[in-house]
């Protein structure tokens, strides 16, 4: 391994990606897209699901009532209707996700301290959104039945604080069950992944067909000097991305930061060599730049977005599948960045990641060392 | 194209022959690309590889330069074997291949930096061999240009500088000058001798056969097989027969006239007149007058050139 070598490598690469628009844009265009992009569209949250209520009742009972679903951060209500065909075409049209339908019967039954049901009509095609929906309604009429019990109660001069069963929840980590605060630190993952096979995809690849690759293997150069020089640019474009990523998710979205800075880069540059690495492989391997790109967006993209646990929890998936996401670098970095980031873990933590990143990168450097052949065929 | 030059100065005696190949094979599946060629190139030798385009040329060149493996047989350059010393080779080598492998979107400049450091040519060196590559490839006013904006004849001539930075005793250039206009043709083949004439051995392939003239020896290589090796004017005293050269009008129609009269052996277009291929041109030219009494002819007995030479060879192979 000559110095000499790698700097000039190196530096060819680096006025390559410098002069090229493409290599630029998959480069810092695209993560910054994917970023802004994900960041802002792809939310678990359901809030302000759109409300249609028909108030057949129409006293001040039914008020109290329609005005706790206005009070909720959860719902939007839209105008009132006045009868059945109206609820059926919001719902129908998708203008409303849920209709609430109070009977005539409604005040009378409440001031009598009756039973009384109130109808939800959900629509059930978004079953995340209906489930949620249902679940905040459920919230919000319990919290009034609760209301009017106790009011009902203390009138007639009963205790009744005992009888009422409470949960009193404390969450930790992300407080506010913010899902972008679960989320954006895996986006990183995720880009960070897809970026970097992409641009090592394509350096061997090119140079093959070029030709420019034959004249190389005829002079001393060795192949891991190749290798290694090819790395150094990307690596650092990598960790350009990386800066970038941090301060969107800084003051773009006010990720909380929990944990130690130079954490995140330092896993990180472990998790860039081995996913740059993996690139420069399929490169090596195809020797083919259309064939290297397209497999290395299914073998990176594809895992990482499914299988990572970025969105889709992996104690959900059917067992094989499970298995299979143990051999998914990128849910090892989801991990690692969610915990440094949320949690504040430090390396006692997260050594195991750590070190199964570090021998990934290892194992596909090798990997590439000995398929890259100075010879033709 | 210019003169040859006498050949320059054999180098120290116990250096051994810069390339020799010894029944070299390589096969491609069911196809045999280079078919058992043995030959030998010493050292300072101008060495043209001569042939049709898919003979084999690029094949041996690459076999030669370490990075193909032979099938079979064997074969050294500098010394080393072409199979297990292929590292060392490309120590002592320096390489063109076919297209002009430049970095099209790095500058003049850039290019010669890169191959600086993969030579790993040291820092004061470095500066020399890049100023005498920019002024031997005549680049001085385009060291700062992208390469892809150059002609042909630049970036062959900046491809070469690339290749022989390192200064290495044996180059090997696969059809240097092909798709180059036929100016700059001529001023490669005046770099070719000045390497020549500072020692360096050169194996050059080419299917131009006024490029193989230049050559101080020649090897030609149809169908995978050397077909004949020597110096042109070995190669051509051992033509078969004479050659006259007949020069008239419409020589496409005279061609189906001579082609059947006895003595001749073969007749082929040649420019604006025929070449005749016969046993005694002595006897034959008043026996072609005689038979083409009525066209005003030009007959002469002329020496083979390299052209008529391999015209022969192609046609002996291939019936």
């Amino acid at each position: 391994m000559k110095l000499k070598r790698v700097r000039a490598i190196a530096h060819k690469e680096f006025l390559h990606v410098l002069r090229d628009w493409r290599s630029l844009g998959i480069g810092i265009a695209i993560p910054v897209l994917m970023l802004f992009l994900f960041g802002y569209a792809l939310t678990l949250d359901v809030d302000r699901v759109p409300l249609v209520v028909w108030d057949q009742s129409a006293t001040p009972q039914s008020r109290t009532l329609v005005d706790a679903f206005k009070a909720s951060r959860y719902f939007t209500m839209l105008p009132a209707v006045s009868d059945y065909r109206e609820v059926e075409r919001s719902i129908a049209s998708r203008r409303a996700e849920i209709a609430l339908v109070i009977p005539v019967d409604f005040a009378g039954k409440v001031a009598a301290g009756r039973a009384v049901a109130v109808q939800a009509i959900l629509d059930g095609s978004d079953s995340n959104v209906a489930s949620f929906a249902l679940g905040y309604a459920e919230a919000v009429v319990g919290g009034y039945s609760q209301q009017v019990t106790v009011a009902a109660a203390s009138r007639l001069g009963l205790p009744v604080s005992g009888a009422l069963l409470k949960v009193e929840p404390r969450v930790w980590f992300n407080t506010d069950m913010e899902s972008r605060n679960y989320i954006f630190p895996g986006l990183i993952a995720i880009v960070m992944m897809v970026i970097a096979a992409l641009l090592t995809s394509l350096t061997f690849a090119r140079e093959w067909e070029v030709g420019t690759m034959e004249q190389l293997i005829a002079t001393p150069v060795t192949g891991g000097e190749l290798i290694l020089g090819k790395l150094i640019p990307y690596f650092a474009i990598g960790m350009f991305d990386l800066v970038l990523s941090v301060l969107v998710a800084e003051f773009v979205f006010h990720i909380p930061m929990r944990g130690e800075l130079w954490l995140v880069f330092a896993s990180s540059s472990i998790f860039m060599v081995g996913a740059l690495s993996l690139g420069m492989l399929i490169s090596i391997v195809t020797k083919s730049q259309f064939l290297a790109s397209q497999i290395a967006l299914v073998a990176t993209m594809l895992p990482a977005f499914l299988l990572s646990g970025f969105v889709f929890p992996i104690a959900n998936m059917p067992y094989p599948i499970q298995v299979f996401t143990h051999i998914v670098t990128a849910r090892y970095f989801v991990v690692l960045l969610r915990g440094i980031y949320l949690k504040g873990l430090g390396l006692g933590h997260l050594y195991g990641e750590t070190l199964f990143l570090a021998g990934f990168a290892v194992l596909i450097l090798a990997l590439s060392h000995l398929k890259f052949k100075k010879k033709i065929v | 194209m210019p003169e040859p030059q006498p050949q320059a100065a054999a180098t120290a005696p116990p250096l051994p022959p810069a390339v020799v190949l010894r029944e070299l094979t390589r096969r491609f599946g069911d196809f045999t690309a280079v078919n058992r060629v043995s030959l030998e190139v010493t050292r300072g030798e101008i060495f043209g590889f001569l042939g049709p385009n898919g003979a084999g040329k690029s094949t041996t060149i690459r076999m030669l330069c370490g990075i193909l493996p032979p099938t079979s047989g064997s074969g050294s350059v500098a010394g080393f074997d072409i199979a297990s010393q292929s590292e060392q080779i490309k120590k002592q080598i320096g390489y063109m291949s076919q297209k002009f492998s430049l970095y099209e979107d790095l500058t003049v400049e850039e290019n010669i930096d890169f191959y600086s450091g993969i030579y790993r040519i040291p820092g004061a060196k470095k500066r020399e061999r890049k100023e005498w590559v920019i002024e031997m490839a005549g680049l001085a006013d385009r060291r700062g240009a992208r390469t892809a904006t150059l002609s042909g004849g630049w970036k062959q001539r900046l491809a070469l500088g690339c290749a022989i930075l390192h200064e290495p005793p044996i180059v090997f250039l696969d059809e240097p000058t092909s798709g180059v206009d036929p100016v700059s043709r001529r001023s490669f083949w005046e770099l070719i001798y000045r390497l020549a004439g500072a020692g360096v051995t050169i194996f050059v392939t080419t299917h131009y056969l006024e490029e193989a003239e230049c050559c101080d020896r020649l090897g030609f290589i149809f169908g995978g097989e050397l077909i004949a090796l020597g110096s042109p004017a070995e190669l051509k005293k051992g033509f078969p027969g004479e050659i006259v050269a007949l020069e008239c009008e419409r020589p496409f129609e005279v061609l189906k006239r001579v082609e059947a009269l006895p003595g001749v052996r073969q007749a082929t277009l040649f420019g604006a007149g025929l070449h005749l291929t016969v046993d005694r041109a002595e006897t034959l030219i008043p026996a072609l007058r005689e038979a083409l009494p009525d066209l005003e002819v030009h007959l002469e007995r002329i020496a083979p050139s390299l052209e008529d030479l391999f015209v022969s060879f192609m046609e002996a192979r291939t019936g």
